[in-house]
């Protein structure tokens, strides 16, 4: 069965990602991908995008989405979903902002890695 | 017998000794619940810094502005004290609460018990640590007393400054401007009040703070107070910029006064934490307003203020059920003339949704923050009469989706259908002003277009000049054709710029011309954008048009650059980074070549390839290696070719005299120095030069933006060439004598590209579009237009002539190139 315990991991704080844009948290299973929004939001995804694997945390953010560097793929930082006309969705990754540090669950890797 | 044994018994009998540490508004309306509803329950005793009674705090703006005197904000005057029984210690400060012996200490040594105790100390304002912090005529705006010497200074008049561009140093600029001083506001954050209101509010705002002739500086960073024989005389900023001063303010935030809790050894956060009956961890001790912390939230606005106040009294008076549950806040700024709003949350997040009203003409944005059909957010600027409907939804979390398609015009439409836009004008009388800017009513217009046969915008535009000014109007012209023309009138198909806008790029250029937008928050207001913050597509384009029309006053916004002209290198399909150093006319040296072999080889770069545009390219340079890599090339003497930038690209030269036997001029020397000339500037698209030492056209220079072709004459110059996607022979733009000459006509033709192109048309598109003949007329046959386009291009490049690869090497823009964290896989295990 695929329980999975969650880890929640210190990254960082708010304000070491600019407003309308990403930095990346390297793990051994790949890139995640944190952005923050003009509006001090935060989401984290996989640092790849659903078409051709291009690194989303390269993108412009705009709302509450960002533009692919590598082919203007929009997707949802909320769901990772791609907008239309463009089918496909980037796995999303727990997040949560605690007095200003961001802490991502990295149980998905201990699982992977295990 | 003095005041101090009156209150220092034992063993009395009689009502429980209610003793109250400040006398700020929390203290003073929780004071007038108890003796109002229970008059008699307590002894009352009032601790107040201040040698005053209670009054208004919020209101020492217009007191400060002269619109108010002092005594018309008193809330509570030393009668009120008497007829209520309640013991005022004006001008006592407590410095000690010795809660085993449950009794207090004042600074001047008087002492006194209580039973029951409440701390309401208030906030501290937050004076920056900066040099010269401490001088005489650096003040905070906080009391009475503050107001009082600001005022003395401002009966000198002379300069003020005010740090701090929130509710309060606003507030405070307003007021020392009405009295007569010269005020700038210094503020750290891109634009005003960023806590309370969006970029496109606080935009309208800095610009109605603008227009009182107040000055403002944002992204200011204060560095120093500068006194001179003791006294302000400046304050500096860390760009170096010095702005007289003769008084400064600090309004820089303020901080719960904890620190007497604190010593007391009561449980204190940022604030004295207190439960939600207002009880500190110590049971005989409570605290409320602005220096408490509950729920992990400090207030400092008013209502959270009384509402704890109501509640404790209500705990003091025996309810024990009486609670405080935090609540939603909301902010208005009290200068006069300026109607802002805003309430709750505005940041967009998962599932929420915005409607975004703005009435450019009126200087009107309202949004709302939706989420689940409740409105979780509001943000009004302009026109706030709605603002207490709206604060009321949100407050019920009231079901909005029956009102949402009319919910943003407030509740005048509230579930009504919108109006037809078409029935709207047809409603208007013929002498209904349509176009302010000149002065065109309703009627000229559609006669015009009936009787004078004018059926397009354009021709409208000509003959009456509606719409031809400002252009916001040009939706009304348009429905007016509309209406008159019926099935007969087809809009112009412009293509809007993209979905956030009904405008093209021709239209967004010109008004950010004709309307001096430097902003981008200023042009999507203005120009009525439907998104708070644009999109992947005009972002780009706007900062370029920004960029381009205000040299030197427009700061790039970096957020809105595609990422190969963020870090300045090429991404690549794998997500590395391609690294071409500039090669300036294709020359290179065995110095710039080792050190480019040593960089390859040290930061073990797989592909080193020969570029069609005579340079070298290092493919495959991983992210975090860039800075490493550039600097070891800044060392050999190399810079950014900006080979991954819509600007200046290469200039491919042939040898030309210095060796060829055909060469006809020194064709490398030549583009050695149109490079020089070039490089640096942003254009709307990439450019790329040759220079071919005579007609045998080595240099491929019939197929570039811009090329010159030597002949024994002189030099014939060409442009709209390409060979991409569409192969493309330049067309001739003339010969001229000199070298001198060349860089004229090349630097003028660049410009009126620059100025005229849609972002991310070429050369040879943009000509196509406007007409070859047209350039050559502008560029060539007008010679005073060429001059001013070419002063206008030497000018703008002063702007953009430093290497970015340097300036990255020396730390800015760092966090680009390093991850956020890097996590093992023990950190998870």
């Amino acid at each position: 069965m695929d329980m999975m315990v969650s880890r929640w991991i210190d990254v960082g704080a708010l304000e070491d990602i600019p407003r309308r844009g990403a930095r990346v948290v390297k793990t051994p299973a790949g890139c995640i991908a944190v952005f923050r929004t003009e509006a001090d939001e935060v989401f984290a995804l996989d640092d790849r995008c659903p078409h051709k694997g291009g690194p989303l945390s390269q993108g412009i953010v705009h709302g509450r989405s960002v533009t692919c560097p590598l082919h203007n793929w929009v997707i949802d930082l909320a769901t990772g979903q791609a907008k239309a006309p463009d089918e496909g969705r980037v796995a999303t990754v727990p997040l949560r902002s605690e007095g200003g540090r961001l802490l991502l669950d990295l149980a998905r890797m201990a699982s992977r890695a295990a | 017998m003095s005041a101090t044994h009156q209150y220092h018994g034992s063993g009395r009998s009689g009502p429980e000794r209610l003793v109250v540490i400040g006398n700020g508004m929390a203290a003073g309306r929780m004071v007038e619940e108890l003796v109002t509803k229970s008059p008699g329950l307590y002894d009352i005793t009032i601790f107040g810094a201040e040698p005053r009674v209670n009054y208004d705090r919020i209101m020492l703006s217009p007191v400060l502005s002269g619109e108010k005197e002092y005594d018309e904000i008193i809330i509570h005057d030393d009668a009120w004290y008497t007829t209520h029984g309640v013991t005022l210690l004006k001008g006592r400060m407590v410095t000690a609460i010795d809660r085993t012996a449950k009794k207090l200490t004042c600074e001047d040594g008087f002492e006194l018990d209580y039973d029951k105790l409440l701390i309401a100390t208030g906030s501290s304002p937050f004076v920056i640590p900066v040099p010269g912090a401490e001088l005489p005529e650096v003040l905070t705006y906080r009391d009475q007393g503050d107001v009082e010497k600001m005022l003395t200074a401002a009966a000198k008049g002379g300069s003020a400054v005010v740090i701090g561009g929130g509710l309060l140093g606003l507030e405070a600029a307003a007021g020392l401007r009405a009295r007569g001083m010269e005020v700038t506001v210094l503020h750290l954050m891109p634009t005003l009040m960023e806590r309370q209101l969006d970029p496109s509010a606080g935009y309208l705002l800095e610009r109605a703070v603008e227009a009182r002739d107040i000055r403002v500086i944002t992204r200011a960073n204060t560095h120093e107070i500068v006194a001179k024989d003791g006294h302000v005389s400046a304050v500096r900023l860390d760009d170096g910029r010095e702005i007289p001063a003769d008084l400064v303010v600090m309004a820089a935030g303020i901080r719960p006064n904890a620190w007497l809790a604190k010593e007391a050894g009561l449980a204190v956060n940022r604030g004295v934490l207190v439960d939600d009956g207002m009880a500190t961890d110590d049971p005989d001790i409570f605290a409320i307003g602005e220096c408490v912390e509950h729920r992990g939230v400090c207030y400092g606005l008013v209502a959270p203020l009384y509402e704890m106040a109501k509640v404790l009294a209500r705990r003091l008076m025996g309810d024990a059920e009486a609670a405080y549950n935090g609540m939603a806040i909301s902010t208005k700024l009290k200068v006069t003339g300026i109607d802002l709003f805003s309430a709750g949350d505005f940041a967009e997040g998962e599932g929420r949704e915005e409607i975004v009203l703005r009435d450019p003409a009126r200087n009107v944005y309202r949004r709302l923050i939706l989420e689940d059909n409740r409105i979780v957010g509001i943000v009004l600027y302009g026109d706030t009469g709605d603002s207490a409907w709206f604060f009321q939804l949100l407050k019920d979390g009231s079901d909005i989706a029956e009102l949402r398609d009319t919910l943003i015009f407030g509740p005048a439409y509230a579930g009504g259908s919108p109006l037809d836009p078409t029935a709207a004008v047809a409603a208007l009388p013929d002498e209904a002003e349509i176009c302010g800017c000149n002065g065109v009513c309703k009627g000229t217009i559609v006669a015009a277009i009936s009787e004078g046969g004018h059926n397009s915008l354009d021709a409208v535009r000509a003959h009456t000049k509606a719409s031809g000014s400002c252009g916001t109007c040009t939706g009304l012209v348009e429905q007016l054709l509309e209406l008159t023309l019926g099935d007969g009138y087809e809009r112009d198909a412009v293509q809007p710029i993209c979905g956030c806008s009904e405008l093209g790029h021709d239209e967004v250029r010109r008004l950010i011309v004709a309307q001096e937008l430097k902003s981008l928050p200023a042009v999507m207001q203005e120009l009525g954008w439907k998104t708070s913050c644009g999109c992947a597509k005009c972002r780009p384009a706007l900062n370029y048009y920004l960029l381009a029309t205000w040299p030197g006053e427009y700061e790039d916004d970096y957020q809105s650059r595609f990422i190969n002209e963020r870090v300045h290198a090429n991404i690549q399909k794998d997500g590395t980074y391609s690294v071409v150093p500039r090669m300036w006319g294709g020359l290179t040296s065995p110095d710039e070549l080792r050190a480019i072999a040593d960089v390859a080889d040290k930061f073990n770069i797989p592909t080193v390839k020969v570029t069609g545009g005579q340079r070298i390219d290092l493919l495959g340079v991983k992210k975090e290696d860039l800075p490493a890599v550039w600097a070891d090339l800044n060392a050999a003497g190399m810079v950014s070719g900006h080979a991954y930038g819509k600007s200046l690209r290469t200039v491919k030269t042939c040898v030309g005299t210095d060796w060829c036997r055909f060469g006809t001029q020194d064709s490398t020397g030549l583009g050695v120095e149109l490079e020089k000339f070039l490089w640096g500037s942003w254009t709307p698209h990439k450019v790329k030069l040759a220079v071919s030492g005579c007609p045998r056209n080595c240099a491929e220079a019939t197929c570039k933006d811009f090329g010159v072709i030597c002949v024994d004459s002189g030099y014939e110059l060409h442009f709209a060439g390409a060979a991409g996607m569409h192969v493309k022979g330049t067309e001739v733009l003339c010969t001229v004598a000199s070298e001198e000459e060349v860089l004229e006509y090349c630097g003028a033709l660049i410009q009126l590209y620059r100025e005229q192109a849609r972002y991310l048309e070429r050369i040879y598109k943009w000509a196509a579009r406007v007409g070859v003949d047209t350039v050559r007329e502008q560029v060539v046959e007008d010679h005073d237009k060429r001059k001013r386009l070419y002063a206008r291009f030497v000018f703008s490049q002063k702007f953009s002539q430093s290497d970015p690869w340097a300036e990255r090497v020396q730390g800015r823009d760092a966090h680009e190139f390093k991850p956020l964290a890097q996590v093992s896989l023990e950190d998870v295990a």
